[in-house]
């Protein structure tokens, strides 16, 4: 059955590492819905959340491929347990004065905040899981959205 | 000299340049040749080079008969081949090489020169990203920043390319860094993170298939490659006997196990023995080992193996379940693997199936209708078998003379037959035997090409003129592209679309212009004599047998359709 993966890749921080692990997916025509990478908490070393969607084989062919890849340190499905997943959007959306009152209550609703504020637009900042976040750009679209950009998803498993 | 006082004297922390650096290391890794080709990127490596008497260069012609080389010298001694290249157009004449010795799992170091550091991404002349280019095809790479990162770099390219799943690793080396001096010290361990191989296998899952070889009543063995990189030949021989399975090679793993034994089907898959496949179709235990289930091996994979429980050993992870369904998964060192299962393996309830497997073997042999008028490709392979005591080193290209080749020369020992299996390499056969020639100077090696192949890398000659290696050069020409022109009467109908090679040089005097003999055969008797002259001339000769044009490979199973469809056209 196909379904959406979060797996963790740790890496090796060296050039080329991103390329390594795209192109891997790439070429052996596996999907890559989002990816982010950063620092983790050992220097040296980065780590990647990767969402991928494909059936439990897929899933573990890609872990068995990623582990062959020689800066690749540990590769962890998150989503097989319990996890906090979050992804970032900033919406400009086209807002003057007179909308702002309602544009500010839909904010405050969803917990997002206001970031920037010019005489005709509103940056909206939101955090939250994927459907949080399409669910606020849907709110947005009323007002015009003017640029939207979102972050990927990054995740963690709960507990220890 | 003493190989324990050159050792101490490479050893020596001097400070010494990137170039010098590299000689050192590869000297110290125990290469005896590299392969390789100058330019201006690697000049510094060149000029190191120069006057060095420990250090051992084969100049081919073209960068792609160097890599070939290499190959060939890899596949033949279980050691690492080395070759050496230029910046951009000869870092990217390799890529060929890089990407056959990946899917074959063939050890490799490809040492590239490149650019200077502080040129590199400005497009520069003869620069080209070749570890970019060639990630998806290396099993790791490397770009050396810094003088100081390049013995470790190198001795870590070692480790990498010849454990575990062995592969090509690429050393990419701009110019001055290779010019650049430093102190050398060559680190005496590796130890890297992220790369520990599975080499002992899980004793529970040994256990398992043990188990449920007592239990098959019809066992087979499918042994790939694998067997013969991990030197496991005499370990499967004993599995095989003691748990009374019949084995069936694939083009790789030809020569793993014996040809004579009684327990040996020949080969698997499109081209494979009538028994290998009908015993596929009709096993309920297959055990995979060190074979990674071609699509030429499985042919339909929802059809293949359809009564089998399978199981797998290999040592990497990734090729478990990447194709069929595995229900005994053994990941480990296959020569480990089987010592261990040695230890308690039992007969399985098999002596009804061996019997059965043998009717078929007397039923349906590999068999051609021989002529007395034309010349037949198989009767040629099996003439050079005879006259060399199927004791022979054997190179192939692709095609039919190659398929003709794993058919009717029988290997009876590990790493005397070198072919392009995974990527189905046109030129590899010729250069690749240079290679093992270099490093087997002693024995007999034949490589067998087609017409078509042949041009793809006979520039060649000119090396085994040069340092007289003895190579004996069998063309089958057909003055076709054989396996072209087969596919296209056989799947499209006889619309026969460019295949007619008329136009080749006349290739006894291509031989001749490189001062390698030729000899020229068009019938039987002719092509005795000629392949024992060449046998008995010392040095390198070609000998050109005029083969009949029409001949196809059989069996053979259409792409898309099961291995028990076979077609066997002139075999029965």
């Amino acid at each position: 059955m196909t379904k959406k993966h979060t797996i963790a890749v740790l890496v090796n921080d060296q050039p080329g590492v991103l390329q390594r692990v795209s192109g891997l997916f790439g070429r052996r025509g596996f999907n890559i819905e989002s990816i982010t990478v950063g620092t983790s908490e050992e220097p040296g070393l980065s780590r990647m959340i990767i969402v991928t969607t494909g059936d439990d084989g897929t899933l573990e062919q890609i872990q068995k491929q990623l582990y062959k890849l020689i800066d690749v340190i540990k590769v962890i499905d998150l989503s097989a347990n319990p996890m906090i997943s979050r992804e970032l959007a900033l919406i400009k959306v086209g807002a003057e004065p007179s909308a702002r009152p309602e544009l500010f209550a839909v904010v405050d609703t969803f917990r997002a905040s206001v970031v920037d504020i010019s005489p005709s637009t509103v940056i909206v900042q939101v955090v939250g899981d994927t459907e949080k976040i399409d669910a606020m750009v849907e709110l947005m679209k009323p007002y015009g959205i003017l640029q939207l950009t979102r972050t990927g998803v990054t995740a963690m498993t709960r507990g220890a | 000299m003493d190989s324990e006082e050159l050792r101490t004297r490479l050893l020596k922390p001097d400070v010494i340049s990137g170039s010098e650096i590299l000689l050192r290391s590869l000297l110290l890794e125990g290469v005896e040749c590299v392969f390789g080709y100058p330019g201006g990127a690697v000049l510094y490596i060149y000029d190191a080079m120069h006057g060095n008497p420990d250090f051992k260069h084969l100049l081919t012609r073209h960068e792609q008969g160097a890599i070939h080389a290499a190959d060939g010298y890899a596949r033949s001694t279980g050691k690492v081949g080395v070759c050496i290249a230029t910046s951009g157009p000869g870092a990217t004449n390799l890529v060929t090489g890089i990407a056959t010795a990946y899917m074959d799992s063939v050890p490799l170091v490809v040492i590239t020169g490149n650019v200077a550091t502080t040129f590199i991404g400005t497009d520069a002349f003869q620069e080209a990203d070749i570890t970019g280019i060639t990630m998806p095809i290396t099993k790791h790479s490397y770009l050396v920043r810094d003088v100081k990162d390049l013995s470790k770099t190198i001795r870590e390219a070692f480790h990498i390319a010849n454990t575990g799943r062995k592969g090509p690793v690429l050393i990419d080396i701009p110019k001055d860094v290779s010019s650049h001096l430093t102190e050398f010290q060559y680190p005496e361990e590796v130890n890297i993170r992220g790369y520990n191989p599975t080499v002992m296998p899980n004793k529970g899952q040994v256990n398992k298939l043990l188990q449920a070889i007592e239990e098959a009543e019809r066992p087979v063995i499918l042994a790939g490659g694998g067997v013969v990189y991990a030197g496991a030949h005499e370990e499967l021989l004993e599995f095989a006997q003691k748990t009374r399975i019949p084995v069936t090679t694939t083009l790789l793993g030809l020569g793993g196990f014996p040809s004579g034994n009684e327990l040996w089907m020949g080969m698997p898959g499109m081209h494979g023995t009538w028994t290998a496949n009908t015993a596929l179709q009709n096993c309920d235990l297959l055990i995979g080992i060190g074979a990674r289930f071609d699509d030429r091996v499985t042919m339909k994979v929802s059809a293949f193996a359809p009564k089998a429980k399978i199981a797998h050993i290999d040592v990497d992870p990734a090729e478990i379940g990447k194709t069929v369904p595995t229900a005994i998964p053994c990941v480990g060192d296959v020569k480990m693997v089987l010592e261990l299962a040695n230890q308690k393996a039992k007969p399985a309830k098999s002596e009804a199936w061996i019997q059965q497997v043998n009717e078929w073997k007397a039923e349906h042999p590999l068999s051609y209708k021989d002529s007395e008028e034309e010349l037949k490709p198989q009767w040629v392979v099996e003439m050079i078998h005879r006259q060399t005591n199927g004791d022979a080193f054997v190179t192939t290209d692709v095609g039919q003379h190659q398929m003709w080749a794993a058919q009717y020369y029988r290997f009876n020992h590990p790493r005397r037959w070198i072919s392009s299996g995974g990527l189905g390499t046109m030129g590899f056969g010729f250069p690749s035997a240079i290679g093992v020639q270099v490093a087997n100077p002693d024995a007999t090696v034949v490589s067998i090409n087609g017409d078509g192949g042949m041009q793809m890398c006979s520039q060649e000659l000119a090396i085994c003129a040069i340092h007289n290696i003895p190579v004996k050069i069998a063309v089958l020409n057909n003055q076709v592209l054989g396996m072209v022109r087969q596919w296209q009467e056989i799947i499209h109908g006889q619309r026969f679309s460019h295949i007619d090679l008329a136009g080749s040089p006349d290739f006894v005097k291509l031989a001749e212009a490189y001062g390698v003999k030729g000899l020229r055969a068009s019938n039987k008797e002719e092509a005795d004599a000629a392949w024992q002259e060449a046998m008995n001339t010392p040095g390198p000769v070609l000998v050109e047998f005029v083969v009949r044009r029409d001949e196809n490979v059989y069996p053979m199973v259409q792409a898309g359709t099961s291995i028990s469809e076979m077609i066997m056209g002139d075999a029965e």
